[in-house]
């Protein structure tokens, strides 16, 4: 249950309706979901950030993102998702 | 860089003709990674490792469970849930079966997207599962502010969060359990931070090290862990300081404070602990579902002949359980452990036994097999996105 997964956030909404503080879209190996951000305040577009239970946690840096999706993957978290999603050259 | 497998080889090397040492992994997702990325089968006879209470599922007394399906099946009533939830056994149904009789049961994925779905079901008096450790907390505590922000009158939070370490104390104090430490949780770390189990390195003398859940941090914290328990100067350590500061996410654990206050809670099987959960700050008990609706969360009892007590706390590994494998399995489990994909039952029940890896023979590289479930396990699809 405590597992949270990297996203590159890929654009930024610093008033969202309903919400407290910004949101990003954020993108999981293809995968984009809306994402507050109100934890981690230096996010930028770009910016790769740890995500679990639809907030951001941390800020990663790309290299982080990258082999902690390699595990994600060996794991089998990402079972249902195509071996070679697209977003993923990016992260290399 | 060092592979796993030297890291291993290190390992093994110094604990050649020491004594035996027992280090505890607090958090489920270490439990299945261990298991998943072969470093399990890779350490030393004499280095055991044991699953501590670290997986939310796992950890939630039984009248959670029974208030939760009781709630799901009044009448104008909705249950939004992480999935993990869904096939716990309470003492007579499951959130899966209240919903096979009608109840409304859904699976979310963060709180606040079942404070979305109570701005759009208005008619409904919504109530969200809010189960897990730290790492969860903060998308609960956002969701009340944000619920009290759009003025929400059906929406509250039927609180079962758990703090990890209050049970980690629990652990210590118990003479019949000899720990030599603990691989601390890696993602509950990014919130809370490491210096907070400086105590338990100071006033217990146990090691803690935090890691990641690659096989690279995981190996890396257990010889740290090896090393400081046979040089007898126990510390804090973070193998995994790309996520994991010593001070943690200042902002997450203020956005805790603000709507959570520490209160006692019941533990599956290790009763009652002192400031272990939370509790919904005064300010904020509009949106206490067991207030609401007048529920009592704490009962604990198990099935008859289930020792997943005993597992939880790692004083027992499942196989010793005489139900494991016979009576209780993934597809049909008796007890809360074998019901998580994070459980130490379901854990042991697809890496051991039968179809137990020979990772040893394998490069850490190169293990095809690995990565694949021997068990068909239908949990996982459930949870596993979390």
């Amino acid at each position: 249950m405590c597992l949270a997964v990297p996203g590159r956030v890929i654009s930024i909404d610093e008033n969202p309706a309903g919400a407290l503080g910004p949101e990003g879209l954020v993108d999981f190996l293809g995968t984009k979901t809306r994402v507050s951000l109100v934890l981690v305040p230096s996010a930028e577009v770009g910016s790769w950030v740890l995500v679990h239970a639809g907030m951001a946690l941390e800020e990663l840096d790309a290299e982080e993102a990258s082999r902690t999706w390699s595990y994600l993957r060996e794991a089998g978290v990402l079972m249902g998702q195509s071996p070679e999603p697209e977003g993923e050259r990016e992260l290399r | 860089m060092r592979t796993p497998r030297d890291i291993a080889a290190s390992i093994e090397a110094a604990v050649q003709g020491k004594r035996a040492l027992s280090l505890m992994e607090i958090c489920g997702t270490h439990t299945v990674s261990l298991f998943r990325s072969g470093v399990k089968s890779l350490l030393p006879a004499s280095l055991r490792l044991v699953s501590g209470p670290g997986c939310p599922v796992c950890v939630t007394p039984v009248g959670y469970l029974d208030a939760a399906c009781e709630l799901a099946l009044r009448e104008g009533v909705s249950i939004l849930s992480y999935g993990d939830m869904m096939r716990v056994p309470g003492t007579s149904l499951s959130l899966a079966e209240s919903r096979a009789m009608g109840a409304r049961v859904e699976v979310v994925y963060s709180a606040r997207s079942a404070v979305r779905y109570a701005m759009e079901h208005p008619g409904e008096q919504v109530v969200f599962l809010a189960l897990g450790f730290e790492t969860t907390t903060p998308a609960s505590a956002l969701a009340v502010l944000e619920a009290r922000a759009a003025g929400l009158r059906n929406f509250s939070l039927l609180v079962g969060h758990k703090r990890v370490l209050p049970a980690m104390h629990a652990l210590l104090e118990d003479p019949s359990l000899p720990l030599d430490g603990f691989l601390c949780p890696g993602h509950v770390s990014v919130v809370i931070g490491t210096r907070v189990y400086e105590n338990i390195a100071r006033s217990y003398a146990k090691a803690c090290v935090v890691a990641g859940f690659e096989a690279e941090s995981m190996l890396c914290a257990i010889e740290r862990l090896v090393a400081m328990a046979l040089s007898g100067r126990p510390a804090v350590e973070n193998c995994y300081p790309v996520a994991v500061r010593p001070e943690g996410n200042r902002l997450a654990l203020e956005l805790i404070d603000r709507v959570f206050e520490p209160s006692d809670t019941t533990w599956r099987a290790l009763g009652v602990l002192p400031e272990s959960g939370l509790q919904l700050r005064t300010e904020f008990a509009d949106y206490d579902a067991a207030q609401r609706f007048g529920l009592s969360l704490e009962a604990d009892s198990h099935p008859p002949g289930c020792r997943c007590g005993e597992v939880i706390c790692g004083k027992i590994t499942p196989d010793a359980c005489p139900l494991f494998r016979v009576a209780c399995t993934p597809s049909d489990p008796v007890g809360p452990c074998m019901v998580s994909s994070e459980g130490s039952c379901a854990a042991w029940f697809k890496y051991t036994g039968a179809t137990v890896r020979e990772a040893s023979s394998l490069t850490m590289r190169e293990r095809p097999a690995l990565g694949t479930p021997a068990a068909v396990d239908p949990a996982r699809s459930e949870s596993r996105s979390r």
